[in-house]
Parts: C-alpha cells; structure tokens; sequence
C-alpha cells in the first residue's frame, strides 16, 4: 500500500515538473511555414545559423500554407513564411499580419510517370502540359489542401480556362512528400515545388517533365502577426528573425544551401510590400 | 521485400547507435503519455469504483455515453482542444497550444473514458464479499476502495497498460496540439508521420520498432505477473 502511495506521489511531482518545464521562459519565437522548406531542409539549416548570432530560439511548426495564415490570424505563433501571393496580401490587407517581405522564389515543377505517357515534356508552357494531361485523361493528383502549391495549381487550371474534373483528376488530401510519393506508386502526374521534388527525386519512380515557365514561379514571403491583435506575440524576436532571413547573413545561407550540389531556393529580398 | 529488410537493420543499427536525436523524440513520447496516465488513474478508478458500486439516477446514461468516448477519433479530441487553447479560443490565455502540457491534457482525454471503463469492468467482476467484508472488520470508504483496488489490481493493470497503449500510440491530438515542434513537442508518432512525409522511412521504422519492442515488454511482463499470482494462490 504504502508502495503504491509512493509511486502516486512520485507520479505529481513528475508531472507538475514536466508541466513547469513548458513554463520556463527563454527567448523563442514560433515560426509557422509550410512542408516545402521544412522537409526540404532548408529551415534546419538556416536556424543552424541563425543559433550562431541569437540567443532566440525559433520553433518551427511545418504545416500548408492555409493552416500557417490560420495560425498567424488566431495568434498561435508570432510569424509566418508562406508562398501563396494572392493570399498573403488578404492576409495582410486585413490586418491580420504586418511587414511583408520577399525572401526567396523557387519554382514549382511538373512531374510524372518515366514514360511520360501524356507527352508533357513536349509542351512548351505548362498550360499546355496540364491541358494534355487532362486530354489524354491520364491521372494528376493534386494536394487539395488548401497549401500554397494547392492553390497555385488551381490558380493554374483557372488559366486554362477548365475545371479539373477530368477522371484521373485525385485529390490526397497531404503534404507535398506523400503526394510525390502517392504519385510514384500509382504512376501519376503532379506539381511539385523544386526544393521537395530535389529532396525525394532519388526515392520515386518518377521524372521531371516541365520545368522554367515564368508562370510557375514560386515566391516566399515572411510577415509578423499583428501586435495590435495579439499583444502578447513576441513581436520584438519575431522582428529580429524577419530582418536577418532578408537581411546579408540570411540571404547569403538560403543561397548556400543545396542539396546534391543543387541550389534549391534562390534568395531574392528586394521588394517589400508595405 | 529486401528493402523492408535493409531499412529495419539499419533502424535497429540507428537505435542501438544511441542516436541523441531519435531517443529524444522517444524522451518526449514517455514524459506525455506517463504524466497523462498519472493525472488520469486515480479519478478515472474512483469514477469507475463509483459507477460499479453506487446506484443513482443517470448512471445507465453516464456509463453508455463513457463507451461511446471509446470511439472517439484522436484528431477530434484534438481538434477541440485546439479549438480551445487556441489564442482566438476560450483558453488562450493559458498559453499552451503548442506545448507538452497541451499534448498531455489531450492524452488524459483519451484515456480517461477506457481506464473508467475497463476499471468498472473490473470492480463489477470482483468478489462482492471483498467490500462486504472489509466493511465488517470497520473499513472506511476510503480503505474499503484501497481493498477492493488490490483484489482487482491485475484486471487494473491491464487497464493501464491499454490505456498507455492508446495514448502513447495515438498521432492525431498530439500533431494538432503539440504542432511536431523539434526538442520540444515532437514525439515518436508524430515523428514518424513528418518522416515517411520526407520519405525517410529509416527514422520512421526505426521509431516504429521502440513501440513495438515497448509494447511487447508491457505485455509481456503482464502476462508474468498475472501466471505468478495465479501459481500462489493455488499453489501449483
């Protein structure tokens, strides 16, 4: 009995440690960004980093874009880098964010099967490819969930003038790396940005079959959550962080980073909205 | 079927390795779910002492509607809790969307309807004169419910070690509240949902292996006790 008393005993003081243990305050900041410069690496590789000059640390939440936006509008973290345009300037023309700024493009890829079964690789804009893929009626898996490459690709077939609702059109419903994935195993095409299509090419049975039209670029934006809304954002540490990824030091390590001697993001901080 | 097997060698070869990495996603693992199945155990078995032992109006309705959290989906708990810790929720201020502690909170959610249910189970299938006779020999409430707890204590066991299986297997409210942040709320489930996401199916079968290997040392070590109790009190 007495044992059993111990091992309660033993059991809250374990817990209201572990509880306290959430409580203690050092300087972090929580950055929401999306699957692509997560699972790419990218965002390991720049906190490395940034660890050298600050003492601040940044918590990464990966998540698509629609989910980040979401989180920085209820103020559940203090910024957010995400790569949807049209959405971010709602994001910040309702006050739910401050501070825009470029970061980095990369662009966005068209893959598929190695046999290439719709010809894609002979179009020559990816309007044309996609409009193949639907006439021949092979299978095209879209993300469907609400992420920056989601709404790119619609954004895409709204270009082309037609509703994908052609038979091989699936939507997964996942992140970009289980989307490239799905895609393999089921010999489909899809759209991918470059920085997971470089990270995974070497695992999937699948190839690259347009690339390089102006339309398929991709670019990054970093915005703080409003401090009028949320007040107890850490505005002042999310601040520092914006202002080193487009400044010099942050700038120059997107551009070093690459994976097998590629260089995945190109750095670009030169226009500032607002 | 050859790389299922490279990849689950070079897993355990990961494991044994002492990856700091990997064992502090493991870390993380147990601290939540030990700490939810602490905060959980003593007022889930006097719920189920009480339901098993008292008669009053509504217990039919309370006992159908604890089934029924049985089949709750995970992500549903942790969506509502989400919805509730979040800033713009009614528990904002608390600060804790994004933490252990919310990842806990989450955890005791789900395990609390199985330890009250599998635990009223037990005392119903207890001996009745146990209490009877604890009550005659002077046992206040409070000793008369130690009692009983140690005659069932086996049944109870297996209530905890189900329990601890639901939670520390769980992935959806542990990725809605606790967000799979690195060091901080990342934990073997959600690790290996963000790992086969980057096609690393290394890390993730490796991650895999420690819930398998833990949950056969649970059972295991259950199923020892429970044939050792059985040899004593028969003397076989």
């Amino acid at each position: 009995m007495r044992y059993i008393q111990l091992l309660l005993k033993r059991g809250a003081l374990a817990t209201a440690l572990v509880l306290l243990s959430g409580l203690v305050l050092a300087d972090s900041i929580r950055l929401a960004t999306t699957t692509s410069t997560y699972n790419s690496g990218l965002m390991g590789y720049l906190l490395s980093h940034y660890a050298k000059v600050s003492n601040t640390e940044v918590q990464v939440i990966s998540v698509g874009t629609g989910k980040a936006l979401k989180m920085a509008e209820n103020g559940d973290v203090d910024l957010v880098m995400t790569h949807a345009p049209v959405a971010e300037a709602h994001f910040i023309d309702q006050g739910f964010g401050i501070e825009a700024q470029r970061v980095m493009h990369n662009d966005f890829v068209l893959v598929g099967p190695k046999d290439d079964k719709a010809q894609v690789s002979g179009a020559r804009t990816v309007t044309q490819g996609l409009s193949l893929i639907m006439a021949t009626n092979q299978q095209f898996i879209s993300r469907g969930d609400d992420s920056g490459t989601h709404k790119k690709e619609l954004q895409l077939w709204q270009h082309l003038g037609a509703l994908p609702t052609f038979d091989g059109y699936f939507e997964s419903g996942r992140g970009m790396g289980h989307s490239l994935q799905m895609a393999s195993e089921i010999g489909a095409y899809t759209m991918s940005d470059r920085g997971t299509w470089l990270a995974l090419k070497n695992k999937l049975e699948l190839r690259l079959v347009l690339e390089s039209d102006p339309r398929l670029i991709n670019p990054y934006q970093v915005m703080l959550v409003n401090p009028k809304r949320h007040g107890h954002a850490n505005i002042n540490s999310a601040r520092q962080f914006a202002k080193w990824l487009v400044g010099a030091a942050g700038q120059e390590a997107i551009g070093n980073f690459r994976i097998d001697d590629e260089v995945l993001f190109v750095p670009s901080a030169r226009s500032i909205i607002q | 079927m050859n790389d299922l097997w490279t990849t689950c060698v070079t897993a355990i070869i990961q494991l044994l390795s002492g990856d700091p990495l990997l064992w502090g996603i493991v870390g993380v693992s147990f601290s939540v779910s030990v700490s939810a199945l602490l905060v959980a155990l003593l007022p889930a078995l006097s719920a189920g002492f009480v339901l098993a032992y008292f008669r009053f109006p509504g217990r039919w309705i309370a006992i159908s509607l604890l089934n029924s959290l049985l089949a709750v989906p995970t992500v549903v708990v942790g969506l509502v809790l989400y919805m509730l810790l979040s800033r713009a929720g009614p528990l904002g201020d608390l600060n804790l969307l994004f933490t252990q502690p919310a990842m806990i909170i989450g955890q005791i959610l789900l395990c609390f309807p199985l330890l009250v249910a599998m635990s009223l189970t037990a005392f119903q299938a207890a001996d009745h004169r146990v209490l009877e006779t604890a009550k005659t020999l002077g046992a206040n409430p409070w000793q008369a419910f130690v009692t009983l707890i140690f005659e069932v204590r086996f049944a109870l066991l297996a209530a905890v070690v189900a329990a601890f299986g639901r939670i520390i297997a769980e992935v959806g409210s542990a990725m809605m509240v606790g967000g799979n942040i690195l060091h901080h709320t990342r934990n073997i489930t959600t690790a290996i949902a963000l790992e086969t996401g980057k096609g690393e199916f290394v890390q993730g079968v490796a991650l895999g292996i420690v819930l398998l290997v833990l949950a056969l040392v649970l059972n295991v070590s259950l199923g020892w006790m429970q044939s050792r109790s059985r040899v004593l009190r028969h003397g076989t």
